[in-house]
């Protein structure tokens, strides 16, 4: 790459963000601009939430359950472990070609990546809750599924917290590729440099860095929110 | 690469090879529902060896890099305790940005190929490796110290001595996490033209063709599980006390 100066490029990644330019690959087409960037993180952000979505609606009652009874626990580390061997872009590269393109075919796919360290986390945190807490739980009349629903998953945010960041960590930067099973997404911009060239190469790792960020930061204000005052003091 | 004719010649690649892959007629690929060309496979496996060292070497020096990198920090904050939140979030950042946006931000700096590809799946690593290091000298109990300085030890000797070995599970715990994980990412370098084996997944006419796909994820995948064991191995061999405990 015959790049000016590091400055310069980025200089022109922004620009590339906020208004269209002319290509220095195609020549005269004008590419990217705000609203294309906008398309991009909105179509980004779509795929990522219902992939986290679908994860979460598996993984979380199953790793709750898994970890309730106490069981499976070969199961629940095997996954994990598992789970980070995937190397992504064989996998988003066999949807395409064996199942299909679009974001029908992608969103479940990338929900599998996010499963593991749902269950995994999930699973750990319940286990960690005291026994002698979930004895008293029961002495008082309370039924299984609420002993899980009242007592185990309150005790359990912040390690069932780790566990969805994990899974948004994977899913957001795995949904990058997702350009090459016919999903639009930030990843455009980078994948498709003949259209695009380095400006917009550049500008979608930058948009896709922010975004991550953004949505751990999210994540970790959710976190805050979600868990109850009195484990914030223990661990204060 | 040379010539097809060339490489057919001299037996590299099965003669149908490129004629099949450039062809819609051919034998395997014409039939719906073909996931995976067994002939193909067995005539075309030694394709895998180059990419397969390759990727080796790109995870072996990251991770050498990010362990260095990650235990001096560790070690470097076990002593100054206030270094410890801002590290921790530091490295944080670097785990949270997407590898794929890694590569294209130090493009301008680095450029193209294997060097950008090392430094991104090093700085991925930092987290896991610092983090689990700091956790392991935090669990080792106060008596033990407190034993060792009784019998004369210096904070050096204690540091080398008593809590770095008994810290040895929670830091292969985190080794395996970060060789494991780099393993399976490292099949992304091939968008910096870094080579490894997503270079079979990703390279040209690779992405259409399953059996390509699926040889090189069961490589990348059989390569995690045997680093896995080889580490899981070693944590054993370094703290016999462990097994002694148990009997």
């Amino acid at each position: 790459m015959s790049s000016p100066s590091p400055i310069a490029s980025i200089g022109g990644a922004i620009e590339f963000i906020f208004a269209s330019q002319e290509s220095n690959v195609t020549g005269g087409k004008k590419v990217g601009g705000f609203d294309k960037s906008l398309e991009l993180v909105v179509g980004h952000l779509e795929v990522t939430f219902l992939a986290l979505g679908l994860a979460l609606i598996v993984a979380l009652p199953l790793g709750l359950y898994l970890g309730h009874r106490g069981r499976g626990e070969l199961l629940a580390v095997g996954i994990g472990n598992a789970g980070r061997a995937i190397p992504e872009l064989a996998v988003i590269a066999l949807v395409a070609t064996l199942i299909g393109v679009g974001m029908r075919n992608v969103a479940p796919v990338l929900a599998l990546l996010g499963i593991a360290p749902i269950i995994v986390n999930a699973y750990v945190g319940v286990r960690q809750v005291d026994p002698a807490v979930v004895e008293a739980a029961r002495g008082m009349g309370m039924g299984e599924l609420n002993v899980i629903r009242k007592v185990e998953l309150p005790l359990a945010v912040p390690t069932v917290m780790g566990g969805v960041r994990g899974a948004a960590i994977v899913i957001v930067a795995t949904a990058t590729i997702a350009p090459l099973a016919g999903v639009e997404t930030l990843g455009d911009f980078i994948l498709n440099r003949n259209v695009y060239g380095e400006n917009g190469l550049l500008a979608g790792a930058i948009l896709v860095a922010l975004l991550a960020l953004l949505l751990e930061g999210a994540l970790a204000l959710l976190q805050r929110r979600l868990t109850s005052d009195g484990l914030k003091l223990k661990t204060a | 690469m040379s010539s097809p004719a060339l490489l057919a010649a001299a037996g590299q690649v099965g003669e149908g090879f490129f004629h099949e892959r450039s062809s819609e007629s051919l034998p395997c690929q014409a039939k719906a529902g073909e996931v995976f060309c067994w002939d193909w496979a067995r005539e075309n496996i030694d394709r895998y060896g180059a990419p397969t060292l390759q990727h080796l070497e790109i995870v072996l020096l990251s991770v050498l890099i990010g362990f260095v990198v990650a235990f001096a920090l560790a070690l470097f904050a076990h002593r100054t305790r206030w270094l410890q939140p801002p590290l921790l979030a530091a490295t944080g950042v670097l785990y949270t940005i997407p590898s794929i946006a890694f590569f294209f931000l130090l493009l301008p700096l680095t450029g193209f190929g294997r060097d950008t590809a090392i430094i991104v799946l090093a700085a991925y690593t930092l987290q896991i490796i610092y983090r689990n290091t700091i956790l392991g000298l935090d669990n080792v109990p106060a008596s033990v110290k407190d034993a060792a300085r009784g019998m004369g030890y210096t904070p050096r000797q204690i540091l080398w001595r008593v809590e770095l070995p008994l810290a040895i599970p929670e830091i292969i715990a985190g080794l395996r996490v970060a060789v494991v994980s780099t393993i399976a990412i490292a099949t992304l370098a091939v968008l910096i033209s870094a080579g490894g084996l997503g270079t079979q997944i990703y390279g040209s006419g690779n992405l259409t063709f399953p059996t390509s796909i699926i040889i090189a994820a069961a490589i990348v995948i059989l390569m995690a599980l045997a680093f896995d064991l080889v580490l899981l191995s070693l944590q054993r061999l370094a703290t016999p006390w462990r097994r002694a405990a148990l009997r």
